[in-house]
């Protein structure tokens, strides 16, 4: 049985009050793409979209991996997709990276390319699209960045927007 | 697999974290400890009677026995080094001149130490076992934190 | 293998805990759960901490700051850390230190301290994320968790006004617990499907609130539980854990099949064949309202898409035929991580050995299921107890 706990919820006021000591960390980080993600990320900078064959279990994968994780073996070539995906799942976010209130959501989901396995995807915007059209199954294409302004990043492609005129806003 | 003959042009993601800072809390023993040295310039221990144990700083409970520790005790200011180094570089490596000495300070045989400075002293004097006593900054300076103690200096 | 059993539990107010360190936290759970086993800190022979990432009390190697406040000085120790899993992974842990012959009864203590990471938790949770692929599109922790809910919701069908309906019974349940912090008698779907939106559709009322707290058990082979505690023999009987892959883009988020598994080998390992009958109560993770019931799905309790409409026909109600959360879960209660073992494995040791108080389930029951999940919303711990 629980007995009575102890102490008390604070108020955040309160809290601020107790006797603490302050530090803040410095830490800094070079997190390394891989020759997989990498070689990903290269070609994004040309405006193509790739990933990676396992002709072990015949998987397409995105994102690309040097590994079959399920076969456990070297994946064997890369594959060029033509880009476009469709919609898996999605959020209309009001809040942001720091859980800052913002007046216009984000839109933010998860999309599996045409041309991968069932499933393979990736987490990205979209845009050029009104929150409540958004559903799951929707067909969508990236919009670049103009070229100049591509670093192989994920955010070369700045979001997908509807592949059907009729959606787009 | 191919094979990466240039480092540098890994491909890589810059970042840090994105934490401001971090609030430690000094915990209800700690609250107790601090707030005596601030207001009375003393230093308390916690101490367990049937462990024979005194914590400096103190807790709430005894490590050995789990018992809650609600008795306080006054230790005085004075002690002895039971340990000590040196220390010629900071944290970053650079050259820290004066060095600083670095003490394990002991309040008794059956008290734990606490860690701070020691002054008023050259490196070669420093013995295991030199009595030495704190030196507290003025009443108005202090702000409840260990930095209170300037340092612990000889007695003699 | 040795029979294991435990024989006591303990936990602290969940809340923001700014006045008591770690450590102070730690102790005064482990400290209640030895009380209750009637055994003092001398009488155990190990030690498991589980705490989740260091980055939220911003100490590095954290199960090493809090031992002592855990009694692990001069015992032998180890931390356990599986993300939110870890609030069922370390009594798995200690089941396997006993079940294996090595001890006979061991102390576990989960802690959690969230309100040290300033300007908030969020900002370290950002972390988990993929660095190249996920972080610089600067993510939320919540969206991961919203475009779940969306899948789920789609694939099975599930309504928003049933999932809402599982904050309502939680956070109502967590009135009659001592430690609750958003406990609330009064509210309504209304509230629920009205409150802040976070990201759709996740609203505030959806999530439970980030928390400082620690919990604690004692356990001990069945022949020391005889011993000392001959009135109330409750027995972990199966335990299971799983994990899917890293690939988060690639899964498939409506049902967790990798908690099916951890369930299926703690119901083969505890000799149960239909879950669905043999099951009496259960304490399923719910940091989220509809995470109940997709872990409802996942233990094999209902089918899946079937939890939403037994939660709409209170069969999940502390009088229901499958009481689930009684305790008032994370929504109701808090969510200090790791510590939360204290409301899934604390809660059906309590309800199983009859001492629940005013939490008391109706239908007595012999047989409960606990389960935790966490990591990248990938991995899950489950436990199975018995009263004999
Ligand atoms: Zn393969
Ligand atoms: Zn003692």
């Amino acid at each position: 049985m629980i007995s009575q706990p102890r102490g008390r919820k604070l108020s955040r006021e309160e809290a601020e009050r107790v006797p603490h000591v302050v530090a803040r960390p410095k830490a800094r980080y070079a997190w390394s793409a891989g020759p997989a993600t990498g070689r990903f990320l290269e070609e994004l900078k040309e405006g193509r979209v790739l990933a990676r064959r396992c002709n072990g279990c015949g998987r397409v994968l995105v994102p690309p991996r040097m590994f079959c994780e399920r076969c456990f073996r070297p994946t064997d070539e890369w594959v060029y997709l033509p880009g476009t995906g469709t919609i898996q799942t999605y959020s209309i976010s009001y809040i942001d990276t720091d859980a800052n209130r913002i007046a216009k959501p984000i839109l933010v989901g998860v999309l599996a390319f045409d041309g991968a396995s069932e499933g393979c995807g990736i987490m990205h915007y979209f845009g050029e699209v009104a929150p409540e059209k958004l559903y799951i199954g929707m067909e969508v294409e990236p919009v670049w960045k103009p070229q100049a302004e591509r670093e192989g990043a994920i955010t070369d492609i700045k979001y997908f927007r509807p592949r059907r005129k009729e959606d787009r806003q | 697999m191919e094979k990466i003959s240039k480092p540098t042009e890994i491909k890589h993601q810059l970042g840090h974290m994105e934490v401001d800072h971090y609030h430690y809390t000094v915990g209800l023993a700690g609250e107790r400890f601090f707030t005596a040295l601030r207001e009375e310039g003393k230093l308390l221990g916690a101490r367990c009677e049937s462990c024979g144990v005194t914590y400096i700083p103190p807790r709430i409970y005894c490590e050995e026995c789990f018992a809650e520790l609600d008795e306080y005790v006054d230790l005085g200011l004075e002690g002895e080094v039971r340990s000590f180094t040196i220390a010629r570089i900071d944290r970053d490596g650079r050259p820290l001149d004066p060095p600083e000495i670095r003490a394990l300070i002991s309040f008794g045989e059956d008290t734990t130490d606490l860690l701070h400075l020691l002054g008023e002293v050259e490196p070669e004097e420093v013995y295991i076992g030199m009595e030495v006593e704190a030196v507290l900054k003025p009443k108005r300076e202090r702000e409840g934190k260990v930095t209170d103690i300037r340092y612990f200096r000889p007695i003699k | 293998m040795k029979e294991v059993a435990v024989v006591g539990a303990g936990m602290t107010l969940f809340a923001s805990r700014m006045m008591e360190t770690g450590k102070e936290l730690c102790w005064e759970a482990a400290k209640q759960a030895l009380d209750e086993a009637g055994l003092s800190l001398q009488e155990i022979d190990a030690v498991i901490m589980g705490t989740a990432p260091d980055a939220f009390d911003g100490i590095h190697k954290k199960g090493e700051n809090l031992l002592d406040g855990a009694g692990g000085a001069n015992k032998p120790y180890m931390r356990v850390y599986t993300g939110g899993g870890t609030a069922v992974m370390t009594p798995i842990a200690g089941w396997w230190h006993i079940a294996s012959g090595m001890f006979d009864t061991v102390l576990v203590v989960n802690e959690e301290k969230m309100s040290s990471a300033r300007p908030h938790a969020q900002s370290v949770f950002a972390h988990i994320w993929d660095p190249i692929l996920d972080r610089p599109l600067r993510p939320n922790l919540v969206w991961i968790f919203a475009m779940e809910m969306q899948r789920y919701m789609h694939k099975y069908n599930v309504r928003k006004e049933d999932i809402a309906l599982v904050s309502v019974k939680n956070k109502r349940n967590a009135v009659d617990h001592p430690c609750a912090q958003l406990a609330d008698p009064k509210i309504t779907v209304e509230d629920v499907l009205n409150s802040e939106p976070m990201a759709l559709p996740v609203r505030r009322l959806d999530i439970s609130p980030p928390s400082d707290g620690a919990s604690a058990l004692v356990l001990a082979s069945l022949d020391v539980a005889r011993e000392i505690c001959p009135d109330r023999i409750v027995t972990i009987d199966g335990v299971g854990w799983c994990i899917d892959t890293t690939m988060w883009t690639n899964r498939d988020l409506a049902f967790p099949k990798f908690l099916a598994r951890a369930a299926d080998q703690a119901y083969r390992m505890a000799g149960i064949k239909d879950p669905k009958k043999e099951i009496h109560i259960a304490e399923p993770y719910d940091p989220f309202n509809y995470k109940e019931l997709q872990h409802m799905e996942g233990l094999l309790l209902c089918e899946p898409g079937e939890a939403a409409i037994l939660t709409r026909e209170g069969v999940t109600q502390r009088d229901g035929r499958l009481p689930v959360c009684p305790s008032g879960g994370l929504l109701g209660v808090g969510n200090p991580i790791a510590a939360t073992m204290g409301i899934k494995v604390g809660e059906i040791y309590w309800q199983l050995a009859r001492k629940a108080g005013k939490r008391q389930v109706r239908n007595d029951p012999v047989t409960g299921v606990c389960q935790a999940w966490g990591d990248l919303m990938q991995f899950s711990s489950v436990l199975v107890m018995r009263r004999r």
